[in-house]
């Protein structure tokens, strides 16, 4: 479904991608982890192209997206949800308006069955009482909720989180996990994470990576995951005090 | 499926020659493509265009970009955005949103304008007056102030005033919406903020310019007129005939011309300057100072030359 060859990108004088290439299943919950400022969010803005790689090639699907411009670009987008590390809502609508705007923008839906499908999101995410409520007036957590609501509203094949549950307490943290995984079970949703809660991700990554200098130096599933013997891998499983053997209902 | 019927009909177009006979048709459809691209997205807001990307593709409308830098980047997306303001009167949603726009740069800078022109006519008066009283021939200020007015303070002093108070806020909220990836998650979503952002403001600021020159003539000459009275003993009646008597249909138009332009202008800089903010707070600082100093620069200079071609 999405597919990095060879991907080189550098970004002040450093390759923070440096010849990477690795693919993600349809349907797949593909968490990065790593080192702050070793360049998840990029990775991520790389497959929507918001940046486009020094070398090397991006494909979603049979898209070329690396080398799309104006309208197939745009169609190409379609497809995809993306939940800003910030949040990024237009501050000068309500939540609700915020969550629609996808759905006016880019679907012939009625009015009613906006709202419908609005409404039922919001609940997914827990602020079906926050609608009206402006990205100022709500906290970061809640902001972080509402730019996922907008990112799924439109039921999107491809989902793109940027740490989705950084700055939430462990209990909605929880459910934010379940709909990742629920999202992928039931619509088939291809969902990209990016995260540095291990003990959520080891519960709903069917692969996990980690990203230094520029390379994924592990792929591989929870389970050996957990037991990897790099001493990269191990010093970030130590630091969230995360044995070899894992923890309770990881996949 | 559309990425692959789009490069049959660029290879149709590299076949031209072999057949001859097939050339309008690739020609139209190479029209009609490279149209529905200068509409869509060719910018990462946050990345400078580049002509051919990592994987062969070429980007024809880079080429302002490296030939001009950013003048030829904020003029395609000028260009842009006037094409779909040509649509604003046609969407609902849109309309909404063009219509703040204008109040923002209408209504609300009418104070500011008002006493900014008034002003300008009583200064204009006084000093021509002055000088023109040595000779007795003081009545004359009306056509004076009249002229001055239509063909250059007019427009001029809308533009500083529209930079001052409409273009600096649009590049800080334009310049806080790149910095938050607000920009960013409009391009997710396949909303163009050049649509989205750019046109209203600039559908607003085409149709308000005009009209605010207009007003600042008029309120001009009404200030050039009480000083007439108050301070140079010139009739009002007399004052207003030749005022109108030297009034030139061809300098109004001219000047709401030069309005008109300076609209595109303060429009295109701001949102520029907001699309390319760069690095935070300091950013959005940088670039609201940007705007406001080279859109009064392009006005200075732009203005002159339109003087230059039409006199
Ligand atoms: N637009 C940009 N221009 C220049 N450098 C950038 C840009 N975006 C990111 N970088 C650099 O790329 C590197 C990776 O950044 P990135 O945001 O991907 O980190 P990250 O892994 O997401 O970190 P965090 O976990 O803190 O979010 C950083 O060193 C950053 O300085
Ligand atoms: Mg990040």
């Amino acid at each position: 479904m999405i597919k990095f060859e060879n991907v080189t990108k550098n970004l002040g004088g450093r390759a923070v991608l440096d010849d990477l290439s690795f693919e993600i299943e349809k349907g797949e919950v593909f968490v990065i982890v790593g080192p702050s400022g070793m360049g998840k969010s990029v990775t991520l803005k790389h497959i929507v192209r918001l940046m486009a790689p020094d070398s090397g090639r991006i494909w979603i699907g049979d898209d070329e997206i690396s080398g799309l411009e104006g309208s197939a670009l745009e169609r190409a987008r379609e497809r995809f949800g993306m939940l800003f590390q910030s949040g990024a809502l237009l501050g000068w609508m309500p939540v609700w308006e915020n969550v629609a705007l996808p759905l006016r923008e880019k679907t012939k839906m009625g009015e009613d069955e906006i709202a419908d499908r609005v409404q039922r999101v919001l609940e997914l995410v827990g602020l079906e009482n926050d609608g009206d409520k402006f990205p100022s007036e709500i906290s970061g957590g809640m902001q972080k909720r509402a730019g996922l609501a907008r990112a799924i509203v439109r039921q999107p094949e491809i989902v793109l989180y940027d740490e989705p549950t950084s700055g939430l307490d462990p209990m909605t943290s929880r459910n934010i996990d379940r709909l990742i995984r629920k999202l992928s079970d039931q619509l088939g949703v291809t969902s990209v994470v990016v995260s540095h809660d291990l003990q959520g991700s080891l519960l709903i990554a069917d692969r996990i990576a980690m990203l230094k200098n520029g390379k994924f130096i592990e792929i591989s599933p929870p389970k050996q995951f957990v037991a990897s013997e790099q001493p990269d891998v191990r010093g970030f499983l130590d630091a969230q005090f995360i044995p070899r053997s894992g923890v309770i209902g990881m996949r | 499926m559309n990425v692959v019927k789009r490069e049959k009909n660029f290879a149709g177009k590299m076949t031209l020659a072999a057949h001859p006979l097939k050339c309008y048709n690739c020609f139209f459809s190479w029209i009609r493509f490279s149209f529905v691209d200068l509409l869509g997205f060719q910018m990462i807001t946050r990345e400078a265009p580049v002509l051919r990307d990592a994987s062969g593709r070429t980007d024809p409308l880079a080429v302002p970009y490296l030939v001009f830098g950013g003048v030829g980047r904020a003029g395609v997306m000028a260009v842009q955005s006037l094409l779909y303001a040509v649509l604003l009167p046609f969407r609902s949603r849109q309309r909404a949103e063009w219509i703040k726009q204008m109040y923002t740069a209408g209504i609300r800078s009418l104070p500011l304008i008002s006493i900014v022109a008034m002003f300008t006519g009583m200064i204009l008066a006084l000093q021509v007056g002055l000088e023109m009283r040595r000779y007795n021939q003081e009545v004359y200020i009306g056509s004076a102030v009249m002229v001055t007015l239509l063909r250059e303070m007019g427009p001029f002093m809308t533009g500083i005033v529209l930079t001052a108070c409409v273009g600096s806020s649009m590049a800080a909220q334009i310049g806080a919406m790149t910095v938050n990836e607000e920009i960013a998650a409009l391009e997710i979503m396949s909303i163009n903020p050049i649509r989205f952002l750019m046109a209203p403001r600039m559908g607003a600021m085409v149709l308000m310019t005009p009209v605010l020159s207009f007003y600042t003539c008029v309120v001009g000459v009404i200030g050039g007129g009480v000083v007439g009275k108050t301070q140079l003993n010139v009739d009002w009646g007399q004052y207003i005939k030749l005022a109108m008597d030297f009034a030139d249909l061809r300098d109004l138009y001219v000047g709401l011309f030069k309005a008109l332009i300076f609209g595109i202008i303060v429009t295109a800089v701001s949102c520029y300057e907001g699309f390319t903010t760069k690095q935070g707070a300091v950013g959005v600082g940088k670039a609201t100072r940007h705007s406001v100093i080279t859109s009064m620069l392009l006005i200075l200079i732009i203005g002159y030359i339109i003087t230059r071609l039409f006199y």
